[in-house]
């Protein structure tokens, strides 16, 4: 039976790629659910799957066997109910910061004048009111990926899938982004899908942290994040941060060590 | 290097220097190419005309006969692009319509133009038809394989983002793909444009009686090698032009892709 309070679910989720003749075990018998409103984070290596999963949940891509679930129903296409922040900021490079956020907007047949009202909210919500006839071209790293995350914001998705979004940008940037998106998620309390393999980060965020293995990707161990909100930087010099930081880091590292005894190179 | 010298100006007048000296030292056979300064006065004449009436068939013709290869150029071009161009999307977008047309226009496109004349003269006779034919199939090719090209080269990611933001797939491929590709379609529309000028030449030499090619085999035949050279350098200054008109467009079009060349 599908949880009717799960906001996503997956199923007994297997998925395959085929290379060249090669079929190669990307995700195995994966159990996962977002309740609503949950922050949910996926840590893992890289490699392990963690994408492939959220592409699944996005829409891009089908599993092997199984069931995606939203809301109780299979998943079959992406949909702005699910809406998607990439590692890259993947904006549309002809388009103003404006016209990348009321994209989907447009798309939906939303008028003008309220376009441009969500629009400016969401910029503003991501502090970057003002920006709105530059170009990407002209943005740093940081800043195109806030307007990947405005742009997925003015369009109030369910469900915000979120692959690495601050993977690529330097360290200090992405302090600052994990401070927006918790003031922005404290705002919406929108249930969130977050990849990630930064320990801290995970922790820092979410609610909960599904620890993945290396391939075939599998969940490990779901673990509950019950640290006090709102949350800031300063959360992670916390007691209870450090000792669950220990815990995932005692995991990830039990975790390398099998993958290290079962690798084709090491049993030689 | 300072900026201000025009260097571009050293190889041609390099040439030019060479070439009269050439003429004028009889290291080519006297009479069979005329000296640069012939030249410029045969083409000033072919422009502007002869004070006196004259007998020349070439007195003042020049314009009218640009006109008419332009004119041809022009429409053969527009041609060429608004099928070219549609069609290479839906060919980069649709894998059944590649699948479809595809093949036959990789196997039509080595058959080079000039051998369409004879097939192009008998459908379409002496006429304009025959060389807007020619021209239009010529420019085709480029345009069409390098839309091709461009719609394929589409970033994935970027197909992903319109789709999860709701697009449908027309919008897609009006707002992403379409954009996306245009670089690639202006390389097609450049590559296109010569060709079309190639193709006019070849055109008006035997499909019709106007025009710089006719002038320029035509000439030939009666012994103005002056005339010839002139029209070589009409249709090489109008075919700089053309494509310096699409690059424009290009620059003005693309302004996104120099800000990324500079960021």
């Amino acid at each position: 039976m599908p949880d009717a309070r799960a906001a996503v679910e997956l199923r007994h989720v297997d998925k395959e790629f085929s290379k060249g003749a090669r079929r190669i075990e990307a995700l195995q018998a994966i159990d996962f659910t977002v309740a609503p409103n949950e922050f949910s984070a996926v840590l893992g290596p890289s490699g392990c799957g963690k994408s492939t999963l959220l592409n699944m949940v996005a829409g891009f891509d089908r599993p092997t066997r199984g069931d995606v679930l939203f809301n109780g129903a299979p998943v079959v296409a992406p949909d702005p109910r699910r809406a998607v922040v990439f590692q890259e900021p993947a904006l549309f490079p002809w388009y103003t910061v404006f016209d990348n956020v009321v994209f989907g907007l447009k798309a939906r047949g939303v008028p003008a004048d309220e376009r441009r009202a969500r629009a400016a909210a969401a910029l503003e919500q991501v502090g970057l009111g003002g920006f709105e006839r530059s170009y990407p071209a002209e943005l740093s790293g940081g800043m195109k990926q806030r307007v990947g995350i405005a742009r997925v914001l003015v369009m109030e998705p369910e469900v915000l899938l979120m692959d690495e979004p601050f993977g690529s940008l330097d360290a200090q940037t992405r302090s600052l982004m994990q401070e927006l998106l918790l003031s922005v998620w404290e705002r919406g309390h929108q249930t969130v899908v977050f990849i990630t393999h930064d320990v801290e980060e995970a922790l820092l965020l979410a609610d909960s942290v599904s620890v993945m293995t290396a391939r075939p990707g599998r969940i490990k161990k779901r673990l509950a994040v019950e640290l006090p909100r709102p949350r800031s930087l300063e959360t992670t010099t916390s007691a209870r941060f450090n000792e669950l930081k220990r815990e995932v880091l005692a995991l990830i590292r039990d975790e390398s060590l099998r993958a290290a005894r079962e690798a084709p190179g090491a049993a030689r | 290097m300072p900026r201000r010298v025009p260097w571009f100006l050293l190889l041609p007048l390099g040439f030019l220097l060479l070439w009269h000296v050439a003429v004028q030292q009889r290291w080519v056979t006297e009479g069979l190419i005329p000296a640069p300064a012939q030249v410029a006065e045969s083409w000033y004449r072919w422009i502007f005309g002869t004070p006196t009436r004259s007998l020349s068939p070439y007195s003042g013709t020049w314009v009218a006969n640009v006109v008419y290869s332009a004119r041809r150029v022009i429409q053969g071009f527009l041609l060429a692009a608004l099928i070219g161009i549609p069609l290479g999307l839906f060919i980069g977008w649709n894998r059944l319509i590649a699948r479809v047309v595809d093949p036959s226009i990789q196997l039509l496109r080595p058959v080079p133009i000039t051998a369409w004349l004879p097939f192009a003269i008998a459908v379409f006779g002496i006429y304009d038809a025959s060389a807007l034919f020619l021209i239009g199939l010529g420019a085709f090719y480029p345009i069409v394989v390098n839309t091709t090209h461009g719609v394929r080269d589409t970033n994935l990611l970027l197909l992903r983002a319109a789709r999860m933001l709701g697009a449908r797939e027309t919008t897609v491929l009006a707002k992403v793909v379409f954009p996306s590709a245009l670089p690639a379609i202006f390389t097609g529309l450049r590559l296109g444009i010569g060709v079309a000028w190639t193709a006019v030449i070849v055109a008006e030499m035997i499909a019709v009686k106007s025009g710089l090619g006719y002038v320029l085999w035509d000439a030939y035949y009666v012994g103005r090698m002056d005339i010839c050279i002139a029209t070589m350098f009409s249709v090489g200054l109008l075919g700089f032009v053309s494509d310096r008109v699409i690059q424009g467009a290009a620059l003005l079009l693309l302004r996104w892709r120099t800000l990324e060349a500079h960021a």
